[in-house]
């Protein structure tokens, strides 16, 4: 195996996981992320884009072994997480957290929040007592913009910003070195939303947080993170700096995306660019040969369906397109 | 009056008796709906928005307490009767749900559930309705629509469902088309041809439609007009283009505040 590079706090490398089902009568194997790799620095935010089915959701959980994969390396400060067991595995977890879709429901909702806030402490950092604790929980809990009184209520006397909020607390709560979001906005209103963004941007500022932020919102994804990783039918399409990918994307699923979004200005918006990209994300069951975006890419040509297009180097992006140089 | 709206809606409240006194969902709200024309109605959980689709369609809960008017070319909607009222629903007015899984019979095959607004609206015989239902399948653009016209919903992708609700919705040609958060529940992707289908059918069919989203992105394409909620009450109702250029009403200048904006290369 070629070696790490220890400046990395994440490394992932030819990622596979696949979920057995029954199709047709038979078990088969589903494949839900194929080859995925991509590195994450200290103090570094990477978004993950893509449609429903993408594989999105599957590789925050795997991240945090809440899922095994079936091949590949996770390194995390070095540490071969996928190798780790019991104790070493828990320790780890103080190290890695996730903030969940839904507030309310990642919840216990016959704890109190103080309970819940409390708890990570009591299992993953048992040396503190029990004032440094309590300490420890009222100084998070106004760090995300709660008081006090927010302890003695249970999840769902709570709004779902309020949720969000908690399940924000929870994870800063161990202090950890990486925080998994996945889709930590998508059940909020607008107003909401921009506050849990306007909150998770200054945690990640002040606190150097490292970050991997899975969204469908484009908008927050631009505004949080430095570098972006498009991932199609499990597999990625293009890794760029943030910037390199909003204003030049190189792949035509990428492109595809951000001319989707819609733009909350009338003259712009009527003004109707490329019509919207046909059809929907295929089965995973049954992948298309070659290139997995090839049958609703409107660039596709035979090579496409004959050849698996590598992730390369082209500019500051890395893209997996047999056509990203032409287009 | 010949230039009476379309749907005239005057002093509406909705109200819900609870064990803590009533609880208004809407309060006092006009609005008016011309024909062709598309109203953006826009708001937070809790504003009232789908509240007012329902007291149209006359499907709130027999516990929801209704004041003021809603009338449709001259007719009072509220307090009509269900034969009155079934004869215009789903004829004359149809409606768009958020979430077709749930909004479509899972039981029936989709022509069967097209078919029957046709049966039941037009009179028509069975053969003449699954022709029209296929005819509608196709123009919302689903492909190979003789093959999906015989599957169940749960058969169909997300996309494809709503697809389904909107052909349904225009079986029986209505005037006024009620369209509650169509393309919440979608990928960016799948909502841009959904937006860009119902921009098609309203060119076409001249139906006007009252659509209802918390996506003031949604409204930026689609209305001439829209009205921006909170709290059961309209705050401000406006042009669609001077709303998003010059927004008069505090609320309307935060919510447009907290869109984050993709910055894209011009």
């Amino acid at each position: 195996m070629s070696t790490y590079d220890a400046s990395m706090l994440l490394e992932v490398r030819n990622l596979r996981v696949s979920f057995p089902v029954r199709h047709a009568g038979r078990s088969v194997r589903v494949r839900a992320l194929d080859d995925v790799g991509f590195a994450l620095a200290s103090a570094e935010t990477l978004g993950i884009v893509g449609e429903s089915g993408s594989g999105k959701s599957t590789l925050a959980r795997t991240l945090l072994r809440l899922n095994e994969p079936e091949h590949g390396q996770v390194r995390f400060r070095g540490l071969d997480l996928l190798s780790l067991n019991g104790t070493e595995l828990q320790r780890a977890r103080a190290r890695l957290q996730m903030i969940f879709q839904d507030g309310i429901a990642a919840l216990d909702p016959r704890q109190r929040i103080g309970a819940t806030l409390e708890e990570p402490l009591q299992v993953l950092k048992p040396e503190l007592s029990e004032d440094a604790r309590r300490e420890r929980v009222l100084t998070v809990l106004a760090r995300v913009g709660l008081e006090p009184q927010h302890l003695q209520r249970y999840p769902h006397q709570l709004s779902g910003g309020q949720a969000q909020r908690i399940g924000i607390a929870r994870a800063l709560i161990v202090e950890p070195e990486l925080i998994v979001c996945d889709e930590p906005l998508s059940s909020l209103d607008v107003s909401i939303k921009a506050q849990i963004t306007a909150l998770l941007l200054e945690l990640k500022r002040e606190l150097r947080l490292s970050l991997i932020f899975i969204a469908h919102d484009l908008p927050a994804v631009q505004l949080l993170s430095d570098r972006v990783l498009v991932l199609y039918l499990g597999r990625v399409m293009e890794i760029a700096a943030r910037d390199a990918l909003f204003q030049r994307p190189r792949h035509p699923y990428t492109r595809a995306l951000l001319q989707a979004v819609p733009v909350p200005d009338p003259r712009i918006a009527r003004q109707r660019r490329a019509p919207p990209l046909a059809g929907e994300i295929p089965s995973s069951l049954s992948p298309p040969s070659g290139c997995v975006f090839r049958t609703r890419c409107p660039h596709a040509i035979e090579r496409c369906a004959l050849e698996l297009p590598v992730l390369r180097q082209l500019g500051d992006s890395q893209v997996a397109c047999h056509r990203a140089e032409e287009l | 009056m010949s230039t009476a709206p379309l749907l005239q809606i005057r002093g509406l409240g909705v109200y819900y008796a609870t064990a803590h006194g009533a609880v208004d969902a809407v309060n006092d709200l006009d609005l008016d709906l011309g024909a062709g024309e598309c109203l953006g109605l826009v708001g937070e959980s809790g504003s009232g928005k789908t509240a007012v689709l329902l007291a149209i369609m006359g499907l709130l809960s027999s516990q929801a307490r209704l004041r003021g008017n809603i009338r449709y070319r001259g007719t009072e909607l509220l307090g009509l009767g269900a034969p009155a009222l079934n004869a215009l629903r789903g004829a004359r007015i149809a409606m768009v749900f958020q979430d077709p899984m749930s909004a479509l019979n899972p039981y029936l095959r989709v022509i069967d559930q097209l078919s029957e607004v046709s049966r039941v609206h037009g009179g028509s015989s069975r053969r003449a309705a699954e022709q029209r239902a296929l005819e509608m399948l196709e123009s919302v653009q689903i492909g190979e629509p003789e093959r999906r016209a015989r599957q169940y919903p749960h058969q169909l992708s997300g996309g494809m469902r709503q697809r389904v609700m909107i052909a349904m919705a225009l079986m029986a040609e209505p005037e006024i088309v009620l369209a509650d958060e169509p393309t919440t529940a979608l990928d960016v992707t799948v909502q841009a041809q959904i937006l860009s289908l119902l921009q098609q059918v309203r060119a076409r069919t001249g139906a006007a439609l009252l659509l209802v989203t918390h996506d003031l992105g949604v409204v930026a394409q689609l209305a001439d007009r829209v009205g921006v909620m909170r709290a059961g009450r309209l705050l401000e109702l406006a042009d669609c283009e001077r709303l998003f250029a010059s927004p008069r009403h505090a609320y309307t200048q935060t919510l447009l505040a907290a869109l984050p904006k993709l910055e894209l290369p011009a």
